[in-house]
């Protein structure tokens, strides 16, 4: 299963690869790191099929997560992957927003690692 | 005949007009006694049949009479009316000489005399009437006058009174004007405090956004670094090396891990504070509902009490309520209000510990009983709120920088400075109310809510 984390912060790579070490060598989950919404675009017209599962984070410079879960949901109405938004301001607004422009579900900073992961086998 | 009329009428008229009786009663005897004389002359001449002579006696009398008017000072408004009889005297002297001297001449001339003095005569009468008129105009326009005067008079105290009363009326204005620049010079104080406040709430609000996310990084790797501390322990069992080097090998790595989860510990703890600098900025987000207050504040009291209790079994405070029963429900942010009790009660409860632990130290057989006590009042539509300790009290320096971000009396890592500062926001803020204290030093400290009550919307 293939999920691509969209985040500015470069750091959240290196972060997502050891907290999922085991079940990156496992190959239960394969992750894919964009660092802006215009990146996770050009990556996803690439390998859009690959795709199950996206993460992103909503305040970026440039295009804002908001913006990018439009744009997939616009650009690919069939087959769409899910989109789960992540952020750290997590008030009603940003919630309800989120959910209006069609993202599966609603994640606030500090991540909490064991609950992504069982929504990530749930979804599996 | 004709010099008695004139005698008698000058007298009478100077008399009357210039009011000699009362304003001059030396000459007013005298103008008497030629009155007198005057008659005396008449009845005389007729007693005396008549005789040639006679009208010398009236010339002399009557010039006697007219030089000494015409030289008084009190009688220079008659002057005109003297000169007038002048004429008549002289004519009529003039034509007795002329009938002495020159007979012949008087014969012939005599009527013409006559007539020029019945006309002189006349003018006495004439030149008499017109003072009498101009006397009369002189008599109007003092009146007049007068009456003026009266008015402006009166015209004067009413203006007079009208002039009080307007300085009555700024003086009151003015005071009220310094009350009303007193009233807001101390509401310009708050405001300057208030925003203040305001904008440090927003700056701290805005800093912890700000450290929020790179917090989440350390905690995360830190966390991380844990998990892979333990794996790798794992991965070490599996090798071949002797186990003296395995064993250091896991000292080192049970020391990396500890310092690891040094770093989560602390790490964790600055979220708590950047946690606590977040919730500033949410104040006011949710939607005011109706709450009953006593129940709420009651409720918040029990809580904190449990709170401190269940870390420190030795703490007991009297727990006091005065609970004012029509206070009922009142629109407030229950969440928030209930923050604002918990603070408040922390704090109280805080309080009366260290003052308990302080005398303990002194005298351990103290009878220092702690007291924290809540009450509410509700008129004038608004709710009053206090929140009293017996505890350790502030001094003025510490209660001027306690509603500031940050500020705390309290062991470093037991408060974040935080609590009263986001109290203070919330009732200003939030509730449009006011926050204030009160404290007596070494004796007790008194917290005072008061918020306006709106009507909630059915």
């Amino acid at each position: 299963m293939k999920i691509l984390v969209v985040d500015d912060e470069e750091d959240v790579k290196s972060l997502f690869e050891q907290k999922f070490r085991r079940e990156i060598r496992s190959g239960q989950f394969e992750f894919s790191f964009s660092f802006s919404g215009e990146q996770a675009l050009a990556y996803l017209a690439d390998h859009h099929s690959e795709v199950v599962m996206i993460l992103s984070d909503i305040n970026m410079p440039g295009m804002s997560g908001i913006e990018l879960l439009k744009t997939i949901r616009k650009d690919h109405p069939q087959a769409p992957p899910q989109v789960m938004m992540i952020t750290a301001y997590g008030d009603s607004a940003n919630h309800d927003q989120a959910m209006e422009f069609g993202a599966n579900d609603f994640l606030t900073k500090p991540v909490n690692f064991v609950e992504l992961k069982e929504k990530l086998i749930e979804i599996l | 005949m004709g010099y008695f009329l004139i005698a008698l009428f000058l007298v009478q008229y100077i008399r009357s007009a210039i009011q000699t009786k009362t304003q001059h009663p030396e000459l007013d005897k005298i103008l008497l006694y030629s009155r007198y004389a005057s008659i005396a002359l008449l009845s005389v001449y007729y007693i005396a049949d008549e005789p040639e002579w006679y009208n010398w006696l009236w010339y002399v009398f009557l010039s006697a009479l007219l030089v000494y008017c015409y030289l008084r000072e009190e009688m220079k408004p008659f002057r005109t009316l003297i000169q007038g009889v002048i004429p008549y005297l002289v004519i009529s002297v003039i034509t007795d000489i002329l009938e002495m001297v020159a007979p012949a001449f008087y014969k012939e001339w005599g009527d013409y005399l006559h007539i020029a003095g019945f006309f002189a005569f006349a003018l006495c009468f004439v030149l008499w009437f017109y003072a009498r008129k101009q006397q009369k105009v002189l008599l109007k326009e003092r009146e007049d006058r007068l009456r003026d005067e009266l008015a402006s008079k009166a015209q004067k105290e009413s203006l007079e009174y009208l002039v009080a009363e307007r300085t009555q009326e700024l003086t009151l204005q003015k005071e009220e004007l310094q009350k009303t620049i007193e009233e807001l010079k101390s509401t310009q104080n708050q405001l300057i405090q208030s925003e203040k406040m305001a904008s440090l709430g927003e700056l701290t609000a805005g800093i912890a956004h700000e450290i929020q996310n790179p917090l989440n990084f350390v905690n995360n790797f830190s966390e991380v670094s844990v998990e892979l501390c333990q794996e790798l322990e794992e991965e070490i069992d599996k090798t071949d090396l002797p186990d003296s080097d395995k064993d250091y090998i896991k000292e080192i790595i049970g020391d990396l891990s500890q310092n690891q989860q040094k770093i989560t510990h602390h790490g964790k703890r600055a979220d708590s504070i950047v946690k606590g600098m977040l919730q500033h900025s949410r104040i006011s987000s949710g939607e005011k509902e109706p709450v009953e207050i006593n129940a709420l504040a009651d409720e918040y009291m029990r809580l904190a009490y449990h709170g401190l209790r269940a870390k420190d079994k030795e703490f007991n405070s009297a727990l006091l309520t005065d609970f004012d029963p029509s206070v009922g429900k009142v629109n407030v942010l229950p969440q928030d209000l209930g923050r604002v009790f918990l603070n408040l009660f922390t704090n109280a409860f805080y309080a009366v510990a260290e003052k308990k632990r302080m005398l303990t130290e002194k005298d351990p057989s103290t009878n220092y009983k702690p007291e924290v006590k809540i009450s509410t009042r509700k008129f004038d539509n608004k709710l009053y709120i206090r929140v009293t300790d017996n505890g350790t009290g502030m001094p003025d320096h510490v209660i001027a920088k306690i509603f500031q971000p940050f500020f705390t009396t309290k062991p470093t890592g037991q408060g974040t400075g935080l609590g009263l500062s986001m109290s203070y926001d919330i009732i200003t803020g939030g509730h449009g109310g006011v926050l204030d204290v009160e404290s007596v030093p070494g004796e007790q400290t008194e917290f005072k809510i008061t918020i306006p009550i709106t009507e909630s919307l059915e």
